[in-house]
């Protein structure tokens, strides 16, 4: 299964937006951080964790999903955010702490909520998928459409939670697939060091549900896989787990030095950067023309310039405002 | 006082020279948790011990939290000594059931016949707008349940002695070190926490808090990070001419109430300074400590500055309105005087 040619504008439309919005966020962060750096001061303090070259996961599994599908995220939610639709504006402001951001200031980069397309996210690892299993399973309970997906690292794989909420689902056979974003590393701890089978998605078999590893990156590869996974939810014949090969083509977080990378890996990662070979894709396979590309990458820029204005010129959250929304009005 | 050859280290430093020392002369000795052994942990406090001492005590786990501290519980009660890592204390809530059913009951469980020798070690506070899940002190909860001794070093030097310490007791310590004393290259640290730390081993009696700042008129009790918050407060006061004591509790459980109990007598005021949340928790317990024991030695009504009763904001404007200060201090005994 191919993606059609609007498809396949819109994945590398959703790249591309991506990987600008992190790129901004990433010199952005840097103000009022230089010479000193100190996580806490610029415009946007505390930890961030960047997805540039974990696109392809995002945009060929939200692909297929809709606003009202439901998807779950983690500490590094920007790609997944982008491409499920979340409010981008609202995003950016929330992660610059801001009045108008999507929680008013409260939640930040690693607690993007946006009820309009169903998006949430977690920074305690694995803690994605309970939510995800209960949201397929009300869907059923309600008989309303719609799926869940849970966006888990590979590092999260060997969560306890992780395994309760997948025997669960395959359990009660709800409309859920795990997707797990396999980029070798859990901060300094590298996936063979950590985990002690090579393909998480052989798991699936504990659970008695398909599961399938996709190689390379590719956004044409993980669009068939999700596809599959995605419209066996939809039928109604349960969960299914995904392991997608992928990479970080930054830090854990803005400010690790990646000392523990064997010399030389992130060169050889960056040849492989995701973008560029999709464009060249796009043109080979006369899916787009070099001038449709360069206007999405364009456009894109605007996107995310806009948005990050939008958030640079929102006001500060009033201080008291902490105290509210504790509890449902 | 003057020390010849002195030594700072930072927290971080001091945490990880702790045990090596300790994995020089004692082989039951070990290490396990999330980026501890390339990274030397994300807060710097197992540097340099996997060059030294290898991967087979110095041990990366996955992020199976369960199952590695679960598995120290077990190791603890075979004969070894495990030092485990909870990255951000935060996290207990994937693993609590380790903690403060297995590590915490087993020696009574077993009639004492069972002895679980294992620290604990996690990084506690907020302040550099890390959000909800990862600025948490949660002093309160460990020290709330029975089975576990609590510590919380508000410098180098007690960070070394009572990491010793620990090491070396026959029960489960909880080690709560604060990120923003650490000392790490990428976070602010409170000059206060770096201090000159002696070379050989010693240890720093877990159970006994000290008096940082004598004073006459009120007493400012705290633990970490507050303590020199209390301390910056106290010097704001003497320059209004009022003589503030500070007390460092260092350990929640056992809580030095002896300590707590003498000052106050002393001054007849109580400030509770605790960057935990408010209620049920350790200003509560302080408080309740001398007013149970005495109330008449109370010349005004005790305060407390603690985190409100929220979940932690990530913007900053919203956090730093949340967070004890010395400002909010000084306030505080501004409100005792006319009260
Ligand atoms: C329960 C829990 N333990 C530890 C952490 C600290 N932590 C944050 S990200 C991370 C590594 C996650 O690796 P992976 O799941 O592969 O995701 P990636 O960062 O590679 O996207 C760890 C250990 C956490 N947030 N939650
Ligand atoms: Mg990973």
């Amino acid at each position: 299964m191919t993606p059609a040619r609007d498809e396949q504008h819109w994945m590398y439309r959703m790249m591309v937006t991506s990987r600008k919005f992190e790129e901004s966020i990433e010199a952005i962060y840097m103000e009022g951080k230089t010479p000193a750096f100190n996580m806490a001061d610029g415009p946007i303090p505390g930890e961030m964790h960047l997805s540039n070259g974990q696109e392809p996961v995002a945009v060929g599994v939200c692909a297929h999903l809709n606003a009202e599908d439901v998807v779950t995220a983690t500490h590094r939610p920007h790609h997944q955010a982008i491409a499920k639709g979340v409010n981008l504006e609202r995003m950016a402001a929330e992660i610059f702490g801001k009045k108008t951001g999507l929680s008013g200031g409260r939640g930040g980069h690693m607690h993007i909520f946006d009820a309009d397309v169903n998006f949430a996210c977690s920074g305690i690892i694995a803690q994605g998928m309970g939510p995800a299993v209960g949201a397929a399973l009300s869907r059923k309970m309600q008989n309303k459409p719609g799926v869940a997906v849970a966006f888990v690292g590979e590092g999260a794989v060997n969560q306890g939670g992780w395994h309760e909420a997948m025997n669960l689902a395959a359990l009660w056979k709800v409309p859920f697939v795990c997707v797990i974003e396999d980029n070798a590393w859990g901060i300094s701890v590298a996936k063979d060091a950590s985990t002690a089978i090579a393909n998480n998605s052989d798991r699936a078999a504990a659970y008695g549900i398909p599961g399938k590893r996709i190689e390379g990156n590719d956004p044409y590869a993980i669009y068939e896989a999700a596809g599959e996974a995605i419209a066996r939810a939809r039928a109604g014949d349960g969960p299914s787990l995904l392991e997608i090969d992928t990479y970080r083509l930054a830090g854990h977080f803005m400010g690790d030095a990646e000392g523990y990378r064997p010399e030389g890996e992130k060169d050889a990662l960056f040849d492989k950067d995701p973008i560029p070979r999709m464009r060249s894709k796009m043109i080979a396979d006369g899916v787009a023309t070099e001038a449709e590309l360069a206007g999405i990458e364009t456009d894109a820029a605007a996107t995310v310039d806009a948005a990050i204005s939008f958030a640079r010129s929102s006001d500060d959250p009033a201080p008291e405002d902490a105290l509210t929304k504790v509890f449902a009005a | 006082m003057t020390i010849s050859n002195e030594r700072k280290l930072t927290i971080a430093r001091a945490m990880a020279e702790a045990i090596q020392e300790e994995m020089q002369i004692d082989p039951s000795v070990f290490v396990m948790g999330e980026d501890i052994a390339a990274l030397g942990g994300v807060y710097g406090n197992t540097r340099g011990l996997l060059e030294e001492f290898g991967a087979e005590r110095i041990r990366d786990t996955p992020i199976s939290e369960t199952a590695f501290i679960g598995a120290a519980v077990g190791a603890a009660q075979d004969g070894m000594r495990p030092v485990v890592e909870l990255m951000f204390v935060d996290f207990f809530g994937v693993c609590f059931d380790a903690i403060y059913n297995l590590m915490a009951k087993n020696t009574y469980f077993s009639g004492g016949n069972v002895k679980v020798p294992m620290v604990l070690m996690t990084s506690t506070g907020g302040g550099y707008s890390d959000a909800g899940q990862h600025s948490q002190c949660l002093y309160g909860t460990f020290a709330h349940l029975p089975g576990m001794k609590v510590v919380a070093p508000s410098n180098a030097y007690d960070a070394k002695g009572l990491m010793t310490a620990a090491m070396r007791d026959d029960s489960p310590v909880v080690y709560m070190y604060h990120k923003r004393l650490q000392g790490m290259g990428w976070l602010g640290t409170e000059a206060g926490a770096t201090v000159h730390v002696p070379d050989e081993s010693y240890t720093v009696e877990i159970g006994k808090a000290n008096v940082v700042r004598e004073g006459t008129d009120v007493t400012i009790v705290s633990l970490g990070l507050g303590v020199h918050q209390g301390l910056a407060a106290a010097a704001t006061l003497a320059e209004q001419g009022v003589s503030a004591e500070v007390v460092d509790l260092v350990s929640l459980v056992p809580l030095d109430r002896d300590t707590i109990r003498a000052s106050v007598a002393k001054t007849g005021r109580l400030i509770v300074v605790d960057e935990d949340y408010m209620s049920y928790g350790v200003s509560a317990e302080v408080i309740a400590s001398v007013t149970e024991h005495d109330i008449s030695v109370l010349k005004s009504a005790p305060t407390r500055i603690a985190y409100p009763d929220v979940p932690i904001p990530y913007a900053r404007v919203m956090e730093q309105y949340c967070l004890p200060n010395a400002e909010k201090i000084v306030a505080a005994w501004d409100q005792m005087k006319v009260a």
